[in-house]
């Protein structure tokens, strides 16, 4: 058999220029978890339903396991691993924490990604918001009922800050 | 509050405390099999069988082995001379069953795997796997159990038939009470489907065999892996302490991960043809689906029931078929687990269940959420609601009119076991408020007047936990297995951390945060001041030939024996604080001071911190008195269950030691025209005895609801007629999302247990519940249209066709009155 030529990817991941040579078919989440240590993201299934590997591509929620490596070559990828600043959980993970918003954790880093977008999207999502928000992905322990109270409480603490940052008296 | 003057008496078990697992899980630092990776690591793929029934005559592998990057194959044939099958479980004959880690000259199931290929990367083991010839001759695949057990095509020469197990269960007097009864019904058939709650994480496993040191390390993520290597050890002719196996954070297992034991022996026998060299395998979601393990499909046939003049139920017979697919591995366990739960929540007295268990050519069963009860606990729940449909007594006064009465607990059941505490009426109240059921029931009404389809339905359920291992011996006299034990340990380390472990091996069910609780009430300091240890490992963990996480235990078995090994080393530090403070044991008391935790005298100032007692226990030893010097404040406790070996000849004993239970309701309509069922209101009350972290305890309820629902309306391991799998991806399989889920109205009683140390029972598995109430709220819906709901599966496309075969025939055929009536 031939040896198959390799790809560059040059990707800003998690905010750190990184740059690989890869199989043209190697995942993005094959690149992730096997040439950059990113394990926290995960693989679920082989046909893009459980969104395990749900990361942030350019902004926008993408399941790595659906996409070539190469294809995310000049992007911005953000992985669960860069979303706690300085030692401090991000909104979205600290309401999942408080609301027991998983058990064995496995669909937690694909979710919180899926959660941003959909916060994003809808900063005060409906109950049918969320629904469709997460629709793509799949957890098998939390019967998905504080993950639905989790979204609610990372809206409400983002409406919260957001309504303490306009009150603030420096803002013009 | 915890501080100086924080009370002796217990406040952390009953608090929603955080978990300590989330740091890591929420940061995607949690470290599953998948995750590890280890110098010189190879990767392994199975060629696996497209067929479900056939025989394999030659694998040839060469072309695979010249690939660049293949370092070796291996077939089924060349194991099979290098390991012993596993032991069977079961008696003669199905004992003479061959079960070899692949398939070696018959494939029983489609995905079953004849071979493996190991390779420097994944990507090439798959490429390689491709090139293996395997040449293969069809054989008739055997699917429906039933079929099966007539025995027209054999899938193991060695058995000489299908049936891996069958006896007859009797209690009471049967015969009598259906000469006696009022009202006697006839089902004729109940078909509990087979389904598995997909944990998302896949099987996966890393093997490494060490030639220097003889020895094979694993890490895997196996939820039973001291039954796992009691069965891998003697296949691979090594002693057990010869295996280790490692767990750390597992995605899930509920029970399917018990079985993925044969695997590992490949990864085993791998490393040790690739000279050493780390394996990994990790399984793809297709395989999962079609090769790893399903729950047990069960047949109900020829169901009599008798009944009173008032609908209380005299006696039950009927015929049990279950099918365990290709081979038994965990099997015939489940042959008799089921009868933990017997007369489910009622009252009955006679039963005669005639039990048959053979093997079909579909995927192995494993132990799924609620192993075998659930599929009894449906049957009877159908048994009751089916009976109070056909007599016209509603659906909540028939439930009352059957349910053991809190003040009949504990409650001996026809077979010996020993219910040990619940209000049933109780929980049916409660659940009634939270779902509005006068409400439901006017809607009902008005639906119905409106020609829709919408019913109400009332599922209860046990949750049996901490079983006897005893009843092995009810389908195998020669079993080895009885009772029950745990162990733990608890010691300070020398700068006086309270360090504890446990033989269980959590996959998300909070095991750290909850062992964390009850330490610290007994030692009266907080949570995060005991370091729980992350995972199971054999050589690290204490553990007995029970230890698992498996048959919710964990807060029984589990936590029993933390509770034994915390109570002794708080008695040596007791000792040891008496001398060091030169006081009496009774003047003591454990507390937080200004320097961490203490052991001080009361009301005096005086006290010594615990890298103190440490210090004198571990490294400055020649200062303590010789009376003292067999304290280690190092301490091993191994709790074992009150159990004895149950009769195996009156199949009578008792077979589990808690017993949580779950009431739910559901309430659906069918729409007319897409047939589609929709949840439209549903509650779930919890009664799992004392509650230790009820923030934990609710997200398991919520779990076990979701798997429930899933499986009653869309998850389905359907076959074909050539044993093909259907629904081997999760877009096939439909693993229920966020869209599909209601919301849960949640509810808990507590009905302490006597048999516990803490009053908690164990839970989790749930019973089975949700699929229970959907099947009664379908048939509430349809009974009126001559329905008969006799499936646990009812999709829209199901329903459709139920509906539609009626309206071609017009008798509801499936049951008969055939004496009495409404």
């Amino acid at each position: 058999m031939p040896e198959i030529p390799r790809v560059r990817v040059s990707a800003k991941i998690n905010g750190r220029q990184c740059s690989r040579e890869v199989e043209p078919r190697t995942l993005l989440v094959q690149l992730l978890r096997e040439e950059l240590n990113l394990t926290g993201t995960h693989i679920g299934c082989d046909t893009s339903y459980c969104g395990a590997c749900t990361v942030l591509l350019n902004g926008r929620a993408v399941k790595s396991c659906t996409m070539f490596a190469f294809q995310a070559d000049g992007a911005e990828v953000l992985t669960v691993e860069g979303l706690a600043r300085d030692g401090a959980l991000a909104p979205v993970q600290q309401a999942f924490s408080d609301c027991h918003a998983f058990q064995c954790g496995y669909c937690t880093p694909g979710l919180l990604m899926s959660t941003i977008e959909l916060l994003r999207e809808h900063p005060n999502p409906t109950e049918s918001a969320i629904r469709k928000g997460i629709a793509g992905n799949t957890c098998r322990c939390t019967g998905y009922q504080n993950i639905f109270r989790a979204i609610e409480a990372a809206a409400r603490s983002a409406a919260a800050r957001d309504q303490a940052a306009d009150s603030r008296p420096d803002r013009s | 509050m915890a501080t100086t003057t924080h009370s002796q008496t217990a406040d952390w078990v009953g608090q929603s405390i955080r978990r300590k697992e989330d740091a890591r899980l929420v940061c995607g630092r949690g470290k599953f099999v998948d995750d590890i990776k280890l110098l010189g690591m190879l990767h392994l793929a199975f060629v696996r069988s497209p067929y479900a029934h056939a025989t394999v005559s030659g694998v040839d592998a060469s072309e695979a082995e010249a690939l660049p990057g293949v370092v070796c194959t291996l077939t089924g044939q060349e194991i099979s001379k290098l390991v012993d099958p596993f032991f069977e479980i079961g008696p003669a004959p199905s004992n003479r069953i061959l079960d070899y880690p692949m398939a070696v000259d018959r494939v029983r199931y489609q995905g079953e795997p004849v071979a493996a290929v190991i390779a420097e990367t994944p990507a090439i083991a798959e490429d390689a796997a491709e090139l293996v010839r395997v040449d293969y001759q069809p054989l008739e695949a055997v699917i429906d159990g039933e079929i099966a057990a007539t025995d027209r095509a054999i899938l193991h020469p060695a058995m000489g038939t299908n049936v891996v197990w069958r006896g007859v269960y009797e209690y009471g007097d049967v015969g009598k009470a259906f000469a006696e009864a009022a009202h006697v019904i006839h089902i004729d058939h109940l078909h509990m489907h087979r389904f598995s709650s997909t944990p998302l994480e896949n099987n996966a496993v890393i093997a490494q065999w060490d030639e220097g040191d003889q020895r094979l390390y694993f890490w895997s993520n196996n939820s039973f892996p001291t039954i796992g290597i009691q069965l891998l050890a003697p296949a691979l002719h090594l002693r057990m302490d010869q295996v280790r196996v490692q767990t750390h954070d597992i995605g899930g297992s509920f029970g399917i991960k018990i079985t993925n034991y044969p695997q590992m022996a490949v990864c085993a026998l791998a490393s040790r043809k690739a000279n050493g060299a780390p394996i990994k395998w990790s399984e793809t979601r297709s395989e999962h689906m079609t090769a790893s393990a399903h729950g047990n499909e069960r047949t109900f046939r020829d169901t009599r029931v008798a009944l009173d003049r008032d609908g209380v139920l005299l006696a039950v017979e009927s015929r049990h078929i279950d099918d365990c697919g290709g081979y038994p591995r965990y099997e015939p366990l489940g042959c008799v687990i089921w009868s933990q739960v017997t007369p489910a929540t009622y009252r009955l007295k006679n039963l005669r269940i005639d039990f048959t268990q053979v093997v079909t050519n579909k995927c192995p069963v494993g132990p799924n959420r609620g192993y075998s009860r659930l599929q009894h606990l449906w049957f009877l729940e159908r048994v009751l609601d089916i009976c109070a449909h056909a007599l016209n007594i509603p659906p909540d006064e028939m439930r009352l009119r059957n349910y053991i009465r809190p003040e009949e607990f504990p409650y001996t059941t026809p077979n010996g076991c020993i219910y040990d505490s619940g209000n049933y009426p109780g929980m049916l109240k409660l659940a009634k408020e939270l779902i509005g059921w006068e409400r439901w029931q006017a809607e009902r009404e008005k639906a119905r007047a409106e020609g829709r389809w919408l019913g109400v339905g009332i599922g209860t359920t046990l949750d049996s936990g901490t079983n006897n291992f005893g009843q092995s011996q009810i389908v195998n006299p020669q079993a080895p297995f009885s009772g029950n034990s745990q162990a733990a340990s608890a010691k300070l380390d020398i700068y006086g951390e309270v360090i504890v472990a446990v033989g269980s091996v959590p996959q998300g069910q909070g095991h750290e945060t909850v062992v964390s609780q009850v330490v610290a009430d007994i030692l009266n300091i907080r949570p995060e001041m005991v370091n729980v240890r992350v995972g199971f490992d054999t050589e690290r963990n204490v553990h007995t030939g029970h230890s698992g996480t498996y048959a919710s235990q964990f807060a029984v078995s589990g936590l029993s024996a933390v509770n034994g090994a915390a109570q002794s080393l708080k008695a040596e530090m007791k000792k040891l604080a008496a001398f060091a403070l030169q006081a009496d044991e009774e003047e003591l008391e454990f507390g937080t001071g200004t320097q961490g935790p203490e052991v001080r005298v009361r009301g005096s100032g005086k006290a010594i911190p615990y890298i103190g007692l440490a210090n004198l226990a571990n490294v400055n030893t020649a200062v303590v008195p010789e009376e003292l010097r067999s304290i280690t404040l190092n301490c091993r406790y191994t709790w074992r269950a009150p159990f004895h070996v149950p009769d195996v000849q009156k199949k009578y004993g008792n077979l589990t030691l808690t017993y949580s239970a779950q009431l739910h309701i559901a309430v659906i309509e069918i729409d007319r025209d897409t047939y589609i069922p929709r949840i439209l209101d549903y509650a779930a009350v919890d009664d799992c005895g004392t509650v230790i972290n009820p923030m934990i305890v609710e997200g398991q309820v919520h779990g076990a609801t979701a798997h429930g629902i899933g499986a009653a309306l869309m998850e389905n391991c359907v076959y074909d007629e050539n044993g093909n799998m259907l629904a081997s991806t999760f877009s096939d399989y439909t693993p229920i999302t966020a869209v599909n889920i209601p919301r849960v109205k949640y509810g808990n009683i507590q009905t302490p247990s006597p048999h516990s140390y803490s009053g908690a029972k164990g839970m989790g598995e749930g019973g089975g519940a949700p699929l229970h109430a959907i099947s009664a709220a379908l048939q509430d819906a349809l009974w009126r249209e001559g329905i008969v709901i006799d499936d646990s599966h009812n999709s829209a496309s199901t329903l459709y066709e139920l509906i539609q075969r009626k309206r071609g025939g017009g008798l509801r055929e499936n049951v008969r009155i055939e004496r009495g009536g409404p």
